[in-house]
């Protein structure tokens, strides 16, 4: 991993932001305002149960189910919530579809609202100052980095989340993926394909 | 406010850089700061405007060369001192200790009750729809982005100030989180989907067939 480089991208913390964490956790543990498993517990979820695993099988059943997809683009929280998928940071979802015509893509330019439910925590890229200036301003070019050149043709609709909405792109289903099992394509879909700088993986051919 | 923290169209940021496989947190410090924020936070002690109008308060400078989840740490402790919760001379009180303790951590405490109630508020969310409340655009409305300039929190990005779009649609009744960021209230009002085309905000730079879709507070807003 690098570190502190000049583009923001994770910069260093500062030396004593670990002891500062530390100070914190030790007084409101003192006043009974936080506790030690519970701290663990909440972290702990978000690395074991709440990740982009949530949003692929959501989108795997959109892929064979076409009365779900039509559900969850009419009303993606309550389809998602379907698949036992809810809660903070997806209390009011909207999933917007990729065709040949349209490509979506999601950013928060003013901080960094991403959907946990379907996505989990977002990574640093998503939260750096890099992909929340330019993503507005420069799509395509900002794409093309993360290795998706798109026609002029295509549309490219960004989604700003400046408010309580949360995002996610429904990918389409790469070719050659007919006769899947929705837990096969559900490995198909990566978290980029999610929020739109990417695409879903093509089938290998032999497995 | 217009601060460091709205970024959208800026230049000078270089390359989006992603890890590959990245952790979910980088040091076992951001995973602490994640877990007291949500704590706090559930425990209604500040709202999630005041957590980002926080943030948006660090010095610009600051913003930049640190760290999302120091961002983070910045918000919590500026909150809960604000609320009355703890005292800065506490925190600084509490530092010194945490330096002579050393590769000890605080002294543990065990609440499997909260820990139960946070697993629930994580699963349930924390709504912030109200009831509705009549919009005054409707769908396919020609609008354009209030030039303001608010010195408090706003949610109203500088990009799309004083631009022309469309209503897109009506995503339903929130509060208002230029009032709620600042103890002024919940002021619910309608939050609509706004499409933008690229060349209204960016002009000749504009990249080829680009729209913009924000959603934005009534408040935001007014005829075109």
């Amino acid at each position: 991993m690098k570190k502190g480089n000049a583009h923001g991208h994770h910069p260093q913390p500062l030396p004593d932001v670990a002891l500062r964490v530390k100070a914190l956790e030790a007084l409101l543990l003192s006043k009974g305002l936080i506790a030690t498993d519970a701290v663990e517990k909440v972290a702990e979820v978000y690395e074991k149960e709440i990740g982009p695993l949530n949003g692929a099988k959501v989108v795997a059943r959109a892929w064979v189910d076409p009365a779900y997809k039509e559900r969850l683009l009419k009303d993606a929280t309550a389809a998602i919530a379907e698949l036992g998928f809810s809660g903070m940071q997806g209390e009011h979802m909207v999933v917007v579809e990729n065709t040949e015509k349209v490509h979506n893509m999601i950013v928060c330019t003013l901080c960094s609202c991403y959907p946990w439910p379907v996505l989990g925590l977002p990574p640093v890229w998503y939260k750096s100052p890099a992909y929340r200036a330019r993503a507005v301003i420069e799509p395509r070019t900002v794409l093309r980095e993360f290795g998706l050149e798109l026609e002029d043709s295509v549309e490219v609709r960004v989604w700003d989340s400046s408010a309580e909405l949360r995002y996610m792109v429904l990918p389409r289903r790469p070719p050659g993926s007919q006769g899947m099992t929705e837990q096969q394509l559900a490995r198909l879909v990566t978290r980029d394909s999610m929020i739109g700088v990417g695409e879903a993986k093509a089938p290998r051919k032999a497995r | 406010m217009n601060g460091i923290h709205d970024l959208g169209g800026m230049h000078g940021f270089g390359k989006v850089q992603a890890e590959r496989n990245e952790p979910v947190f980088h040091y076992p410090w951001e995973r602490k700061v994640f877990g007291i924020m949500v704590s706090t936070m559930a425990q209604g002690i500040y709202n999630v405007d005041e957590f980002r109008f926080g943030i948006e308060q660090m010095d610009a400078a600051h913003y930049l060369e640190s760290s999302y989840y120091e961002h983070w740490l910045e918000t919590v402790q500026k909150n809960l001192v604000e609320k009355g919760v703890i005292k800065r001379a506490e925190l600084e009180a509490a530092l010194r200790k945490a330096k002579g303790r050393g590769r000890a951590g605080a002294p543990k405490r065990r609440d499997p009750a909260m820990a139960q109630r946070l697993l629930e508020i994580i699963h349930k969310g924390d709504h912030y729809m109200r009831a509705p409340v009549p919009p005054r655009f409707k769908v396919g409305d020609a609008v354009r982005a209030r030039n303001v300039n608010p010195p408090t929190h706003t949610r109203l990005p500088r990009y799309v100030r004083g631009k022309q779009g469309v209503i897109e649609c009506v995503r339903g009744t929130f509060v208002t989180p230029d009032d709620n960021a600042i103890g002024k209230g919940e002021h619910p009002q309608p939050v609509y989907s706004v499409r933008f085309n690229g060349t209204e905000l960016w002009g000749a730079q504009a990249q080829s067939n680009e729209t913009l879709y924000i959603d934005m507070w009534e408040q935001y807003l007014e005829p075109a």
